[in-house]
Order: C-alpha cells, then sequence, then structure tokens
C-alpha cells in the first residue's frame, strides 16, 4: 500500500472524528448560549457544565425503537437520513485547515496538504453536494407517507434550491477575484493586507488583513443569509416549523434515523461556517507566533483560526435563532427571488467592472 | 308576586325540559347499565374510539388530490392545549377549518350544581386556568347579587387590584406562546419569566400560584399580606421595564411586522356575529370594555383608557394586549394609593364563617360555623347574571337559586368559546403559517371552552 492512500485514510478517520465530536460541543454550546440569552441554564446535569449532555441524549437515540410508519415507502425511508449525513461529511473534507506541512517518514520528507482533498473545482463540489441535501429532506418528507412531512418536504424543495441560485451567484465575485476555484488557493490569495492606489487611503487600510469580506461584504451578507436558509436554521426554518408543521419532514423518524438527521445538520451548520470562514474571512490564515511557541502548536495555530473564525459564525447562527421570528412562506420566496438573486446579480456586475478597471484599467485610458 | 310565579315556571321549565331535569337514573350501577344500553350503539362506538368516522365532506367539486384534510391537534404544539381542528389545506392554504372542540370537557358545570355557593370558587377558578381570579370574581359576584349583599369596600379593591394583576399575567402568557407560534422562542420563555414575579404575589396572598380559591362570596379569603406594597411596587417597576425590551425586539422587527399586519382579519361586523369580545373586539375598532359599559366592584373609581385599534388584524391584536397591560398597571397603582381599611369579608353572620378564636368564646359562633360548613348559606330563590371583562372578553356567570345552599343551575359564558367561533372566518384561505398565527391572536384557553 503506497502512502499516499494511508495518508489519506488516516485524514478521513481524522475528520469523521473531528466532525462527531465537533457536534456533541456545538450542540451543548448552542444549547447553552440560547439559556444565556433567554435567561435559562441550559444542559448543566450531565458532566462538568452539562458538556455530555448530548452524548446522553445520543445514547439515548441509539437505544431507542426504530418505528416506521405502515404507509412509508421503505428503501426511501431508510435511504433518506443516509443521504442527508454522507454530503455533511464529504464537505468538510474540501476545507483546508491549514498550510501544507511536512513530515519525516522512513527517512523521507513528505509534503502532506492541511486537506481532505484539495480539488481544483472545490467550489463546484461543495454547491453539488449542498444541493444533494435537498434530495434527503424532500425524500424523507416524501417516504413517510404522512401529511405533514410532506408538506415540510414540498417546503424544503422550493426554498433550498431558490437559496441555492442566490449562494452561487453570490460567490461568483469571490472567484472571480481569487482567480481560482480550489479551496486551498482562494485562502492563500486572501493572504497579505489591504493596498490602495491612493497613498492616504494606503497608509489606513494597510492594516487591515486582505479578506474576502471587506471587498465583498454584500456578497458576504448574502452568502451568509443564503446558508443560513440551506441548513435550515431560524429564522428559515420552515421545513421543521415544530409551531406549524410538528416537527415537518422528521415528524416520522425515531431513534437512531432522526438522530441521523440531527446530526447532519449540526454538521452542515458547522460546514457552512467553515466554508463562509475560508471564503470570506480568510480560512485559516492568522499570526502563527512562530517565535514564541514551539513548532508542534504553531503548526497547529491555523486550525486554531480557523476554529475560531467557525465558531465566531456559528455563534451569530445561534444569536439570530434566538432573536428573530420565522418567516412564512411566500416572504422566503420574495427574499430570495426578488432581493437576495437581483442584489447577487447587480454586485456580481459591479465587482466584475471594478475588476476589469483593476486588471486592464480604464478604457479611455 | 308575579315575578316570583315566572320563577317558579322557570324551574319547572328546568325541570321538566332539560335533559338534565328528564335524567332520574341514579348513578349505581344499574343505572348506568340502563343508560348505556339505552345509548346509541354507533355513538358508543365512536366515544370509545373503536369505530373512526370521517364526516368531513370536501366543500366543492374537488377531488383528493387537489385537496388534503389534516388534523390539526388534539396534541398539536399551536392549538394552546387540545383543540382540533380539521384543515382543508389546498397547497399551503387553509381552505376550510372546522373546529373541533370536547376534548377536554370535565363538566364543571354540572359540578357546580353539586357544590354549596361557599365551594363554587374552587370550582370555577378551574376553568380559565390563566385568569382564575376572574372566574372566582365572576361567580362571587352573581352569588352576592343574589344574596343582595354588599361587600366592604377594602374587599372590592382588593379583588379589584388582584384581578388587574391576574390580568397583567395572562396578557404576558399570550404574548409569550404567540411570540412562540410564530417563532420568536425568546419571547416565550421573557413572557413566562415575568408572569412569575405576579404568580409569587399571588401565592404570598391567597397560598397558591394557580386555582387561587381566593375571592369568594362575601369578600375574599385572606387579608393581603404585610409589606404587600413592597412587592407590588417592584412589579409596577419592572415589567413596565421588561414590555420596553419586548418592543425593541419585536416591535419594529419587519419579519414581526410582515407576519403580523394584515394576516388574520376580523371585522368587527364578524365580532358582532360571532359574539367576539375582549381584545378582539377592541382591536377592530369597537370601544366595548365592560369595566367602563357594566363597572363592577367599584372599578369606576379609577382612573384608567380603553385602549383602542382599528386594523382588526393579528398585529393589533398583539399590540391592544401590551397597552391594555400598561393600563391595568395604572390601576394597580391607584389602588395602593387609595385602598381603605377596614374588614376584607362582609360581617354577615350568614355568609361568612366566624373567626377561629370566636368558636371557643361562643356557642352562636360555632353553630354559625358548623351550618356554613356542612349545609353552606342558603341563597334566596332567583336568577341573576353578572359579568365582567376577563383578559378575553366577556366573562359572564348565571346561577339560578332554588332557595338551596346549591346553585340549581350554573352557567358560565366563556370568552374563550365564544371566541373559538371566529377561528373558520379568520383561518381561512390563509397560509398555515398565517392560520397559526391567527389562532395565538384569539388566545383560546381550552379549559373555558371545554367546562
Amino acid at each position: 500500500m503506497s502512502i499516499d492512500i494511508i495518508i489519506s485514510l488516516v485524514k478521513a478517520f481524522l475528520i469523521l472524528g473531528l466532525l462527531l465530536t465537533n457536534t456533541i460541543l456545538l450542540i451543548w454550546l448552542e444549547r447553552k448560549v440560547v439559556a444565556g440569552m433567554q435567561s435559562r441554564v441550559g444542559p448543566d446535569r450531565a458532566g462538568p457544565f452539562g458538556i455530555l449532555q448530548t452524548l446522553a441524549d445520543a445514547i439515548k437515540l441509539l437505544l431507542k425503537e426504530q418505528i416506521m410508519p405502515l404507509k412509508a415507502d421503505r428503501a426511501m425511508y431508510i435511504l433518506a437520513p443516509i443521504l442527508a449525513l454522507v454530503p455533511s461529511f464529504l464537505i468538510f473534507m474540501i476545507i483546508p485547515l491549514g498550510p501544507d506541512i511536512d513530515i519525516e517518514i522512513k527517512g523521507q520528507s513528505i509534503r502532506v496538504p492541511l486537506v481532505g482533498a484539495d480539488l481544483n473545482v472545490g467550489v463546484l463540489f461543495f454547491l453539488a453536494l449542498s444541493s444533494i441535501a435537498v434530495y434527503s429532506v424532500v425524500l424523507a418528507g416524501w417516504s413517510s407517507g404522512s401529511k405533514y412531512p410532506l408538506l415540510g418536504g414540498v417546503r424544503a424543495s422550493a426554498q433550498m434550491i431558490s437559496y441555492e441560485a442566490a449562494m452561487g451567484l453570490s460567490l461568483v465575485p469571490v472567484i472571480l477575484y481569487s482567480g481560482s476555484m480550489s479551496m486551498t488557493e482562494i485562502v492563500k490569495s486572501q493572504d497579505g493586507h489591504l493596498s490602495s492606489p491612493i497613498p492616504f487611503l494606503d497608509a489606513i487600510v494597510s492594516f487591515i488583513p486582505n479578506w474576502n469580506i471587506f471587498p465583498q461584504f454584500v456578497a458576504f451578507v448574502i452568502f451568509f443569509v443564503a446558508s443560513i436558509a440551506e441548513v435550515n436554521r431560524a429564522p428559515f426554518d420552515l421545513v421543521e416549523a415544530e409551531q406549524e408543521l410538528v416537527g415537518g419532514f422528521h415528524t416520522e423518524y425515531s431513534g437512531f434515523r432522526f438522530a441521523m438527521f440531527f446530526l447532519a445538520e449540526y454538521i452542515n451548520m458547522f460546514n457552512m461556517c467553515a466554508v463562509t470562514a475560508t471564503f470570506f474571512l480568510g480560512g485559516w490564515l492568522g499570526p502563527t507566533f512562530s517565535n514564541f511557541l514551539p513548532p508542534l502548536i504553531s503548526a497547529l495555530m491555523p486550525a486554531f483560526w480557523l476554529g475560531v473564525k467557525t465558531f465566531g459564525l456559528l455563534f451569530i447562527y445561534v444569536w439570530i435563532r434566538a432573536t428573530l421570528p420565522r418567516l412564512r412562506y411566500d416572504q422566503l420566496m420574495e427574499l430570495g427571488w426578488k432581493r437576495m438573486i437581483p442584489i447577487s446579480l447587480i454586485w456580481l456586475l459591479l465587482s466584475s467592472i471594478v475588476l476589469g478597471i483593476r486588471e486592464f484599467g480604464l478604457p479611455w485610458s | 308576586m308575579n315575578e316570583e310565579k315566572d320563577l317558579k315556571d322557570d324551574l319547572d321549565f328546568w325541570a321538566t325540559n332539560s335533559e338534565e331535569g328528564g335524567w332520574n337514573i341514579s348513578s349505581t350501577d344499574e343505572g348506568s347499565q340502563k343508560m348505556l344500553e339505552e345509548e346509541d350503539e354507533k355513538q358508543i362506538k365512536i366515544q370509545t374510539g373503536s369505530d373512526v368516522v370521517d364526516d368531513y365532506v370536501y366543500s366543492e367539486e374537488t377531488t383528493d388530490d387537489e385537496r388534503m384534510i389534516v388534523n390539526m391537534g388534539p396534541q398539536h404544539p399551536s392549538t394552546h392545549g387540545v383543540l382540533r381542528l380539521q384543515v382543508e389545506l389546498e397547497g399551503e392554504v387553509v381552505r376550510r377549518v372546522k373546529p373541533v372542540i370536547g376534548y377536554l370537557h370535565t363538566g364543571m358545570e354540572k359540578t357546580g350544581e353539586e357544590l354549596a355557593y361557599f365551594q363554587g370558587p374552587t370550582n370555577t377558578t378551574r376553568m380559565d386556568y390563566l385568569s382564575p381570579l376572574f372566574n372566582e370574581l365572576v361567580f362571587s359576584l352573581t352569588t352576592e347579587k343574589l344574596l343582595d349583599i354588599e361587600v366592604p369596600e377594602r374587599a372590592k379593591a382588593i379583588r379589584i387590584l388582584m384581578t388587574e394583576l391576574n390580568r397583567v399575567s395572562s396578557h404576558l402568557v399570550a404574548l409569550a406562546t404567540g411570540g412562540m407560534d410564530i417563532g420568536a422562542l425568546s419571547m416565550m420563555i421573557f413572557g413566562f419569566r415575568e408572569r412569575e414575579l405576579i404568580l409569587n404575589f399571588f401565592e404570598k396572598t391567597s397560598g397558591l400560584r394557580m386555582n387561587h380559591n381566593y375571592i369568594r362570596p362575601g369578600g375574599v379569603a385572606a387579608d393581603l399580606p404585610d409589606n404587600w406594597q413592597k412587592d407590588v411596587k417592584e412589579i409596577l417597576k419592572i415589567i413596565p421595564e421588561k414590555l420596553k425590551d419586548y418592543d425593541e425586539m419585536l416591535l419594529d422587527n419587519p419579519i414581526w411586522q410582515g407576519r403580523l399586519k394584515n394576516v388574520g382579519i376580523l371585522t368587527t361586523e364578524e365580532c358582532f356575529a360571532y359574539g367576539i369580545t375582549g381584545p378582539s373586539l377592541r382591536a377592530s375598532g369597537f370601544s366595548w370594555d365592560l369595566r367602563k359599559r357594566q363597572p363592577y366592584s367599584g372599578i369606576e373609581n379609577y382612573d384608567f383608557e380603553v385602549p383602542l385599534l382599528t386594523d382588526s388584524d393579528v398585529f393589533s391584536r398583539w399590540r391592544i394586549k401590551v397597552l391594555e397591560i400598561y393600563e391595568s398597571l395604572k390601576i394597580v397603582e391607584q389602588t395602593m394609593d387609595t385602598i381603605p381599611k377596614g374588614a376584607y369579608r362582609i360581617q354577615d353572620k350568614k355568609v361568612t364563617p366566624p373567626p377561629r378564636q370566636r368558636l371557643d368564646e361562643s356557642m352562636e359562633a360555632l353553630i354559625h360555623h358548623f351550618k356554613i360548613y356542612t349545609e353552606g348559606f342558603k341563597v334566596p330563590p332567583g336568577k341573576a347574571y353578572v359579568a365582567v371583562e376577563s383578559p378575553r372578553g366577556e366573562l359572564g356567570c348565571y346561577i339560578v337559586s332554588d332557595g338551596s345552599s346549591k346553585p340549581y343551575r350554573m352557567h358560565i359564558r366563556g370568552p374563550s368559546f365564544c371566541n373559538l367561533q371566529a377561528l373558520p372566518v379568520i383561518m381561512a384561505d390563509s397560509p398555515i403559517a398565517d392560520a397559526v398565527a391567527a389562532i395565538a391572536s384569539l388566545d383560546p384557553v381550552i379549559g373555558d371552552v371545554d367546562r
């Protein structure tokens, strides 16, 4: 077996473990943060500060009976949760956690990129996989053979597809600016500081890192809103709207099949925030302090910075959930088609013009 | 003389023509067996659940493919208890609604006929469990009207103080659950958090957080606790602050406005047609508040306004509850200054049990105590209807007395029951999400619907 395959396998297992433990932490964190905002205590029984609560819930769900409705379409009913979980794991494979590192194995030095798979079409891969999540929700809703899940599934298909469009459009300016569709290249293009042709402005902006969020703020906002809608979080959680559709597409799921949906939702949340950080917030870029810190910790600093940015965005997700009421179905579609898509198209046009001027100069000069 | 004859006819009518009167089978095993035999077999099957009747008929020339019947409830997160709605959906849009009630039927009105008057508030307080003091108040007022007695001024002031605080706590729950139904999850916790302050005060005063049995015929059960002003002052200070917080979070929020404005329209004409009272009527631009129109318990002496909004949508029904909380707090503030000293219950030997220490000294007191707690006080024959403005609308109590110590017939006009009739009107032709908001805006309490 060649050494490359072993390294890839190790990376795959590391990412699997990272995502699973991370989800446990994330659910606990969300519950604690929301509890703090609503002046409650939140989970505090299992383990220190209730940190093992999610683990206990997962064990409970594992041991529970799995009920299948009589009218359910068996194959699709079983397939749907798997279809939800697998893409969520795959998306994280393309997110770079840091720069390439050199490892000495059997005297020979091997360069290992800290990314599951550095695809040169990473952005497309990400968009494609996040679309597959729609199928899981639609199939789950339809195959349950029940009315509330069906309504949830119908809502999902319309919502997620329309927000996919806005999301893809808001990514195009980023690709134009970075000149690449590879996630690693997009991160590298954000290195350094902002610069301006005007000397006076240059002195001011040269302290600000060259992250895409600053030139592409509108695209960032659109992408962020669309990502919330894409993972069905409040205020766009119409798919599972508890007060209207009881539980939406997962009403008829119980036991570990339900846990799979739950897990997928939180992993998707984490993925979306990590992707947002990579596209707009400079990914793993950040000071490594290689002069002060021991080399091992210094090498992990990029992953740490990515984590900080990701959890910062996740905090905003939770904050929004605790604050905003849910949108109505038609308002959601209106926001998607009448506001976000036109704005992202205009923004694409504007940033193309700016980029053209920067590359080729003004047309009359 | 003539009146007495009318009453006798009336009693005869009740005895012969009503189901209750004709019901002469005793509740022994034999009797109930006989009753079961007389019952329609199909009906029993439906009641026991072994035969499900799908009695729903599609409205127009539509087929199963276009329309879908969805059962919202009896177990559904946003039907506020065990209300069941048969909803006919066309895609996401609600076309017809058929409310089905009775899942919380407890027979409290019938039970009221078996309980003496002094036990009555224990029973009525459990009907509308979010505004229990109003139920006690209306029962006590009706009994007092039959007895033709006047409670002391202090008792009246205490009643106003407690019921207005109860209005605040009830509206806070309405705001909380209304917020939750629209997805503002924090609002739910906030509303219940502030209600806790008031419930703590109730607990201090009456010993219970809900179902107080505090307001009784003849006055109130106990005087206000020592230093009650301190607690009430705290409530008066904190709740307006928190209401401002809610406004900051929701009032100008575009999602909140977009969800509530021009949704679930209920016009004044429709309110009249369905007998809808309370905040829903006032939000449709008709100023009708029994506190002003038919003042009770001396509420006419207090200075307060009746908020009025004219949009008749869910937003104004939400907003008017917030405004009413301010007005109720205004009344509470005035009671603190003006509450007179004196007895908190009527000094009438026939109605009020004597104080405990008198029992050791006076034979007379012992006899009265024994009579009141075994037989209850007798109420002269007659009938009376009194209505008060509960947080949900006109809460009325109708009692027919035959001269004994128990009501011959007790009927409660529950505002939730009447308001619920508007559901098919305000839910029709709106998306499910709006329909849910519309239910929340009516603020039904199922305990009050299924008495």
